[in-house]
């Protein structure tokens, strides 16, 4: 209290002309850095500037920033959801199971999927907002029971057309063509659908946060529950609708990665929640806001994407990705944290 | 020969000056009280003398040696200590006291690698002897009251040799006995040539202990007072206005309670109570720490249950099962230390000073949802001009503020909408003389509204209450409405 009170209006500092420049150096950085990539990339391999390459970059990362904005609210009311990753890849087994095994269209499918990953979300929820489990215990322990529960139905098999279940028979279903279509069409034939949901998802997201009374409540009950409380708000209500929205967005994830492979693979998904939580931390980064932010998630999970594609393009071998993607993170988090501190 | 000089100081963060040329004497055993409104600069004069900030320009000296501590190690090193006012960071929650006194010695390489029970011990209790006071050497630090992890970091500060104790705020969270034994052990440590230089805003811990009183303002030495001090004087210094009536006229309470309390059990075997609140009345309920205010206050607000008895609000039965239902029938609190019950952290969405205002209203401020429209920018203007809080903007970050100017802001959340009760639980804590009087007249403006305030601090109450009542064990000493306790009974 009396330690900061004499502490000089931080606004004077701000405006001082040479922090600013600092400041917007700092808060711009990943943009820079994903100029001079596309720029340098350009350069030695022309073919990455082309339309077409830049929705594949897109389409790419498409399922990571929408899992990870389902992070980056978890994050908002002070959780972390561990379990995006695996509800995705359940949602492609359960997107799968009810095609191929039950025959239904995407008309039913769609909506199972989702409300398949709202359950999930409330489960969650209810394992950290009723039984007080830790935010990352209790997703980290859903994500092992996903793991292993989507494996169940079909004794551990993935589910194509013309899967022979355990008692014998041939399950008569396949993929609903209309279903194919999310995850493979493009609008005008330039922008991919998955793409376009993406967009929706990133816009939707970033209005409900930082634009409506719920966004703000929810980070209010993240930065500080007690006071959030104390202010009236249901803490608990926002929590658990948080945990919703991010199961939910992760099951839409699922939808998009059955609908572009066009079967249910066990091991699809393997690496999407650590590419997720990637994204939403490199989101604390984008404007220097040092929280989590919906647009810095989806500008992250575009610059992962970007570099990515680029090495590959410069024939970068596969197996240093997750190497790069590591340095990214660890980069990011240096550069938020660590320069952020020395300033002040 | 003074043991520690400070010449003419200038200290400048950006474009806002802290210090301009203030200076400061201090000789061994003596007790220096710095006094200031917040903003005066006399935390920025203390960290300057401590090491943790860097002065632009003027001389330390100590010892009549030139002195320059560019961390609070090296000020440490050569005996200037800072007992920091947030005593939870002095020791270690679930190891005994013994092992929250010797964390120096465990970081210095003199200390041997294996240390036995026993041995550890033995040089905590060298310590505390040295210290001149007892401490529960095999209790949990965890468990320690706010006084005795006080006396911790004392006896910690008296471990390394410590030649000038700072203290920022040392009674804020101590009851009056816990105080009282604190201004013994301080003045025993003086006795013994210790010198101490302590920030406080209450005006016992003056009156009390001080030798001599340095008021800062603006930056600049304002004034200095000898024992025995002209308080009326300092005070007056300090702000640089005339102390308006310290005593308000008293108004009796009129017409129905407000809020009615009957047979009140704060616990299932505390002895019941009654209490109303009347319209335009403003009660402060004292006691000690732990007495049960704090109880009190959350259960009228919804957060906490009674053990028994019934409330009513405006003639009709009142039970509130959670805070929204309480400000949804119009009783509203401001919790006990505000940076845990009101703000958000610094940078995180809400920490603006307009934001902090509208936290509980944005259903009724922006109905549609969307935090559309400048609705919240006006409240900020115009809270920022009725309570005088010295913001750049309503946008500016609630963090920017002195710690006066938070609570003016945590204030102005509740007076922004009409409210039937308004509850405060110690809201002056860190709160500079100043902004208490504009905080004091800002809660007495109101006639339809009952407001209670918790303050651990008689004299606070009597300052700013039409009534006092005491609590203690868990139940109300006196106040049947109407009569007031007088200060010397507040005291326990």
């Amino acid at each position: 209290m009396t330690s900061e009170s004499d502490a000089v209006p931080a606004v004077a500092a701000a405006l001082h002309p040479v922090h600013r420049l600092g400041d917007v150096v700092r808060n711009g950085a990943i943009f820079i850095l994903l100029a001079a990539l596309m720029i340098g990339f350009t350069l030695v391999q022309p073919a990455f500037i082309g339309i077409n390459n830049l929705m594949s970059i897109l389409q790419a990362v498409a399922v990571v920033a929408i899992l990870g904005a389902g992070v980056t609210i978890s994050m908002a009311v002070g959780g972390f959801d561990l379990s995006v990753g695996a509800v995705a890849a359940s949602s492609v087994m359960a997107a799968s199971y009810s095609m191929i095994v039950w025959r239904f269209g995407v008309f039913v499918t769609v909506p199972l999927v989702l409300a398949f990953g709202a359950a999930i979300g409330l489960i969650n929820a209810f394992l950290i907002v009723r039984l007080r489990i830790p935010d990352m215990l209790a997703t980290l322990a859903m994500m092992f029971l996903l793991t292993g529960l989507q494996l169940i139905p079909t004794a551990g098999r993935s589910i194509s057309a013309g899967l022979i279940l355990e008692d014998g028979s041939t399950a008569l279903g396949k993929y609903d063509p209309l279903f194919l279509t999310i995850g493979r069409s493009s609008i005008g034939g330039v922008i991919p659908v998955p793409v376009l949901l993406t967009l929706l998802v990133a816009v939707v997201l970033y209005v409900l946060t930082e634009h409506t009374r719920v966004g703000r409540l929810m980070f209010a009950t993240g930065g500080n529950e007690l006071a959030a409380r104390l202010a009236g708000a249901s803490t608990a209500r926002l929590k658990v609708l948080s945990y919703v929205i991010s199961a939910t967005l992760a099951s839409i994830g699922g939808i998009v990665v059955a609908a572009r492979v066009g079967r249910g693979d066990v091991s699809s998904g393997s690496s999407l929640m650590m590419d997720a939580v990637a994204a939403s931390l490199i989101g604390f980064t984008v404007l220097g806001l040092r929280r989590p932010n919906v647009f810095g998630t989806v500008v992250g999970a575009v610059f992962v994407g970007v570099l990515l594609n680029g090495l590959t393009m410069l024939n970068a071998p596969y197996y240093t990705q997750d190497f790069v993607k590591g340095a990214v993170l660890v980069g990011a988090l240096a550069m938020t944290y660590g320069l952020g501190r020395a300033r002040t | 020969m003074a043991l520690v000089s400070l010449r003419n100081i200038y200290k400048a963060f950006g474009s806002t000056r802290a210090l301009g040329g203030a200076s400061l004497d201090i000789e061994g055993g003596e007790i220096v009280a710095l006094m200031g409104s917040n903003g005066a600069g006399k935390s920025t004069l203390v960290k300057v003398l401590a090491g943790v900030i860097e002065a632009d320009a003027g001389e330390i000296c100590l010892h009549d040696r030139p002195f320059t501590p560019r961390s609070p190690a090296e000020a440490a090193a050569a005996g200037i200590v800072t007992v920091h006012q947030s005593t939870g960071v002095v020791g270690i929650p679930g190891l005994p006291v013994a092992d929250s006194l010797l964390i120096d010695r465990y970081a210095d390489r003199a200390t041997p690698f294996f240390l036995s029970r026993r041995s550890v011990r033995q040089r905590a209790q060298a310590i505390v002897d040295e210290a001149g006071f007892d401490l529960p050497l095999d209790r949990d630090f965890a468990d320690l009251s706010a006084a005795d992890r006080q006396l911790v970091a004392i006896a910690r500060a008296i471990g390394r040799k410590a030649e000038l104790l700072i203290l920022d705020e040392p009674t804020a969270s101590l009851s009056g006995s816990e105080a009282r034994r604190l201004y013994a052990v301080l003045k025993d440590l003086a006795a013994r040539g210790i010198a101490i230089l302590y920030i406080s805003h209450r005006l016992a811990d003056l009156e009390a202990l001080a030798d001599r009183v340095e008021v800062l303002r603006g930056g600049r030495n304002a004034g200095s007072f000898r024992r025995p001090v002209d308080f009326d004087a300092a005070v007056e210094t300090m702000i640089g206005r005339p102390l308006t009536a310290a005593h308000p006229d008293a108004r009796p309470p009129v017409g129905s309670a407000v809020l009615s309390l009957r047979s009140i059990c704060l616990l299932p075997h505390a002895r019941p109570f009654d209490l109303d609140l009347h319209a335009g009345e403003v009660v402060a309920i004292t006691g000690v720490l732990g007495a049960g205010k704090s109880r009190l206050l959350t259960g009228i607000f919804g957060e906490s249950r009674f053990s028994a008895g019934k409330m009513s609000l405006d003639g009709r039965p009142y039970a509130p099962a959670s805070a929204s239902e309480a400000i949804a029938a119009g009783v509203v609190m401001a919790g006990e230390d505000r940076h845990r019950t009101s703000l958000m952290p610094a940078g995180w969405p809400g920490e603006e000073v307009r934001a902090t205002i509208s936290l509980p209203h944005l259903h009724r401020w922006f109905p549609s949802g969307f935090l559309v429209g400048d609705r919240e920018t006006v409240e900020g203007h115009g809270a920022i001009s009725r309570l005088g809080i010295r913001a750049g903007s309503p946008a500016a970050s609630v963090w920017s503020l002195s710690g006066g100017n938070q609570q003016k802001t945590v204030i102005a959340r509740w007076e922004a909408e009409p409210s039937r009760v308004l509850l405060l639980d110690e809201p002056f804590q860190g709160v500079d003389l100043g902004a208490r009087q504009d905080i004091i007249a800002t809660l007495r403006r109101h006639a339809d509204r009952a407001t209670l305030i918790a303050t651990s601090d008689p004299e606070e109450a009597a300052e700013v209450a039409d009534r006092v009542v005491v609590l203690d064990g868990h139940s109300l000493v006196s106040a049947p409405p109407g009569e007031t306790t007088s200060l010397q009974e507040a005291h326990p």
